[in-house]
C-alpha cells in the first residue's frame, strides 16, 4: 500500500493555509495601502485649508479691494500697498516670453523626433533632453544670471543686470523637454495609417504632419502646452536669481521685476513671525498662484477629455 | 477640370487655397519644415551643452578637496560645501524612506485594490493635479504643516519637516511611476497565481511586485533626484543658509537644522562678489554629478532587471 505523501504531520502543514491569518493580511494589505492613497487626497485638502486659513485672516486685515486694484505692491514698507497686480504682470510677463520659446521650439523638437529623426538618433536625442529636463532650476538660475544676462547686453542697450527677458528666455528653455517629449508620446501615437492615407492622397510630408498629423495629436499637444504654462507661472528659482526683486506694474523686459514666486522666496529668507501680516502676504500670494494653476488644469482637463482622439 | 485646361485648373487652385497647384512651392515648404525642426532640436541640446560647458568653465578650477570638506564662509575662498552635502545626503535618504513606501503602496491601491468608482476616479484625478502644483505652494503646505503644527515632532525648520516637504511633493511621481510599472505586467501572470490559490496580496508580493520592481525604481529614482534639485519649497519653509555643522547620525540629527546644496548655490549665486559665483559653480559641478550618478543607477537598475526577467 503506497503512502500518502501529504499524510504526514510535517508534509500536510504545507496544505494548511492558515486561512483566518490570510484573510486578517489580505484586510489589513488593503487598509493600509488606500490610507496611503487617500495622502494625496489629504495633501490637496491641507494646501486649500492652509492657503484659505491664511488668505482669510490676510483679507481681515486687508480689503480685498485693496489687493485688487492698488498699484504698488508695498507691504514690507512703512506706507503698505497690497496691488497683487504688480506681482502677476512680472509673473505674466516672464511666462509669456518663457512660453514664446518654449512652445514653438518643443513643439517642432516633438515633430523631429517623432516625424524626421531616424530611429538610432531618436534613441539617442530622447535621453539628452531628459537630461536637460533634470537640472535643477537653480541651475539655470545661474545660467540666465551669469551667462545669458551678459550675452544679451551685448547687444541690447539698456538691458539691466536683473530683467525679466533674460529670465524668461532660460525659463522657456528650462520647459523645452517638457513640451517636447508630452507632445512627442501624443504626435508619435497616432497611428501610421493616418499618415499613409494622406501621402495617398497626394500630400507631402509637411502637408501631412501639419493638416493630419498635429490635429489627429492635438489633445494630447494641447495638454502638454498648458502644463508647461502652468509650470512657467509657478516656477520660482529662475526668476528669483535672474529677474530680481523689485515690485513694478508693467511689461518692459529690460528693467528687474518681482514674480508671485520670487516675492514668496524673498518674505521667507528673512525671519518674518507667523501670524504677522507679511507672513499672511506669502499665502494671500500663493492662493492667487494655486487658483492660476488650478484653473489651467481645470480646462487642461476639459479639453482633453473634449477633443481626445481615440485609435484601435 | 482636364489637363488642357490649364485656365480652370489655375481657377480651381485659386478657389481652393488648400489646394497649392506647384509643387515646386508646396516642396519649398516641406523643407522648411524640416530644417526649422531639426534647428529646434539641435537648439535644445546646444543649450544643454552651453551651460555644462559655463559651468564646469566657471568652477572646476574651484574643484578640489578642501572645497568639499570645509563649511560654508564668509570667505569665498576658504568656504566649502560640506554641511550642504551632508545636508543634501540627509534629505535624500529621508525622502527615500518616506516616500518609496507610501507611494508604492498608494500605487499598488489604486492599480490592483481599488474598484473603478467616482471615488478612486477622484483619486486619480486629484493626482494628476497635484503634480501639476508649483513647487512653492508644497512649500507653504509644508511651513504651516510641518514646521509650524508639528513643532513637537519636526522640532521647526528641521531635516524632517524638509524631508516630508519634499516626499509629498513628489509622491505623485512615484505614484504615477508604480502604477505604470504594475500595468506593464500581463493579467495572465495574475490569474496563473489565483489558479494556484494564492490570495490577491500572495500574487501581488511573489508574482507582480517582483515584475513591476525595475520600474518602479526608475521612476522612484528619477523623483528623487527632483527632490535633491529642489530648492524653492526648501526656502520656504525656511532651510537656513548658514550651517557650521552636520547634523548628527541618529534620529536626533532628524531635528536638527540643516541646509542643502541648491540653497547654497542660491545663497553664493545672489551675491554679487564673482568669487562666490565661482563657488556657485564648482558646487553645481558637484550637485550634476550626484545627480548624474543617481540617473545611472537607475538606468542600471532597470537593464538589470529587464535581463534578469527575460
Amino acid at each position: 500500500m503506497s503512502v500518502n505523501p501529504l499524510s504526514t504531520p510535517k508534509d500536510s502543514s504545507l496544505w494548511q493555509p492558515n486561512r483566518s491569518l490570510n484573510k486578517l493580511v489580505e484586510a489589513g494589505v488593503k487598509a493600509i495601502f488606500a490610507t496611503f492613497a487617500f495622502i494625496s487626497v489629504a495633501t490637496t485638502i491641507g494646501i486649500v485649508l492652509t492657503l484659505i486659513f491664511e488668505t482669510v485672516s490676510f483679507f481681515e486685515k486687508v480689503p480685498i479691494g485693496r489687493f485688487l486694484t492698488e498699484t504698488q505692491w508695498t507691504p514690507l514698507f512703512a506706507n503698505q500697498q497690497f496691488g497683487i497686480m504688480v506681482l502677476l504682470s512680472a509673473t505674466l510677463l516672464t511666462s509669456a516670453i518663457a512660453i514664446a520659446v518654449a512652445l514653438p521650439v518643443g513643439l517642432l523638437i516633438a515633430v523631429c523626433l517623432s516625424e524626421y529623426a531616424p530611429a538610432g538618433l531618436r534613441k539617442w536625442l530622447k535621453p539628452a533632453l531628459e537630461i536637460l529636463a533634470g537640472v535643477p532650476t537653480v541651475v539655470f538660475g545661474y545660467f540666465a544670471l551669469l551667462t545669458v544676462t551678459p550675452f544679451l547686453q551685448t547687444f541690447i542697450p539698456g538691458l539691466q543686470g536683473f530683467n525679466a527677458l533674460s529670465a524668461g528666455i532660460v525659463l522657456g528653455i528650462s520647459i523645452i523637454p517638457l513640451v517636447a517629449s508630452l507632445s512627442e508620446d501624443a504626435i508619435y501615437a497616432v497611428p501610421q495609417s493616418l499618415r499613409n492615407g494622406s501621402y495617398a492622397l497626394g500630400a507631402t510630408k509637411r502637408e501631412t504632419i501639419v493638416s493630419v498629423v498635429l490635429p489627429a495629436a492635438l489633445s494630447g499637444i494641447v495638454a502638454s502646452f498648458i502644463l508647461s504654462i502652468s509650470r512657467a507661472i509657478g516656477e520660482t528659482m529662475i526668476v528669483t536669481i535672474a529677474a530680481g526683486q523689485n515690485p513694478r506694474l508693467g511689461f518692459n523686459p529690460l528693467v528687474p521685476v518681482q514674480t508671485m514666486t520670487a516675492y514668496i522666496v524673498q518674505v521667507s529668507q528673512g525671519d518674518t513671525p507667523a501670524g504677522s501680516l507679511a507672513y499672511n502676504t506669502i499665502f494671500a500670494v500663493g492662493m492667487t498662484l494655486f487658483l492660476i494653476t488650478l484653473a489651467l488644469n481645470i480646462f487642461s482637463y476639459w479639453f482633453v477629455r473634449r477633443f481626445r482622439e481615440k485609435y484601435e | 477640370m482636364t489637363a488642357q485646361d490649364p485656365k480652370a485648373f489655375q481657377n480651381y487652385s485659386e478657389a481652393n487655397p488648400n489646394f497649392n497647384a506647384s509643387l515646386s512651392d508646396r516642396y519649398r515648404l516641406d523643407k522648411i519644415l524640416e530644417f526649422a525642426a531639426w534647428t529646434a532640436t539641435f537648439f535644445g541640446l546646444a543649450m544643454l551643452v552651453i551651460l555644462l560647458i559655463t559651468v564646469f568653465r566657471d568652477g572646476l578650477f574651484r574643484l578640489n578637496w578642501s572645497f568639499i570638506t570645509s563649511y560654508p564662509s564668509r570667505n569665498p575662498s576658504a568656504a566649502g560645501i560640506l554641511s550642504p552635502l551632508v545636508g543634501s545626503i540627509w534629505l535624500l535618504i529621508t525622502v527615500a524612506l518616506v516616500s518609496f513606501p507610501l507611494g508604492v503602496g498608494a500605487g499598488i491601491y489604486l492599480e490592483e485594490y481599488a474598484s473603478d468608482n467616482w471615488l478612486t476616479r477622484f483619486v486619480d484625478i486629484n493626482i494628476a493635479n497635484l503634480a501639476a502644483v508649483p513647487s512653492i505652494i508644497y512649500g507653504l503646505l509644508g511651513l504651516q504643516l510641518f514646521v509650524r503644527w508639528m513643532f513637537p515632532i519636526t522640532n521647526g525648520r528641521s531635516v524632517l519637516a524638509g524631508a516630508l516637504t519634499l516626499s509629498l511633493l513628489i509622491l505623485p511621481v512615484i505614484i504615477i511611476a508604480t502604477r505604470e510599472a504594475l500595468r506593464t505586467v500581463p493579467d495572465s501572470i495574475r490569474q496563473a497565481g489565483y489558479a494556484l490559490g494564492a490570495t490577491k496580496w500572495q500574487v501581488i508580493r511573489i508574482q507582480v511586485f517582483p515584475l513591476a520592481l525595475p520600474g518602479i525604481l526608475t521612476g522612484t529614482i528619477l523623483a528623487l533626484s527632483r527632490a535633491i534639485g529642489e530648492t524653492a519649497s526648501l526656502i520656504t519653509i525656511g532651510a537656513l543658509t548658514f550651517i557650521a555643522f552636520v547634523p548628527e547620525l541618529s534620529l536626533k540629527g532628524l531635528q536638527s537644522p540643516f541646509t542643502a546644496l541648491p540653497i547654497q548655490i542660491y545663497n553664493w549665486v545672489s551675491r554679487p562678489q564673482p568669487e562666490f559665483h565661482t563657488n556657485a559653480a564648482a558646487a553645481i559641478i558637484v550637485l550634476m554629478i550626484l545627480l548624474l550618478l543617481m540617473n545611472t543607477t537607475a538606468i542600471v537598475l532597470r537593464n538589470k532587471f529587464q535581463k534578469a526577467r527575460g
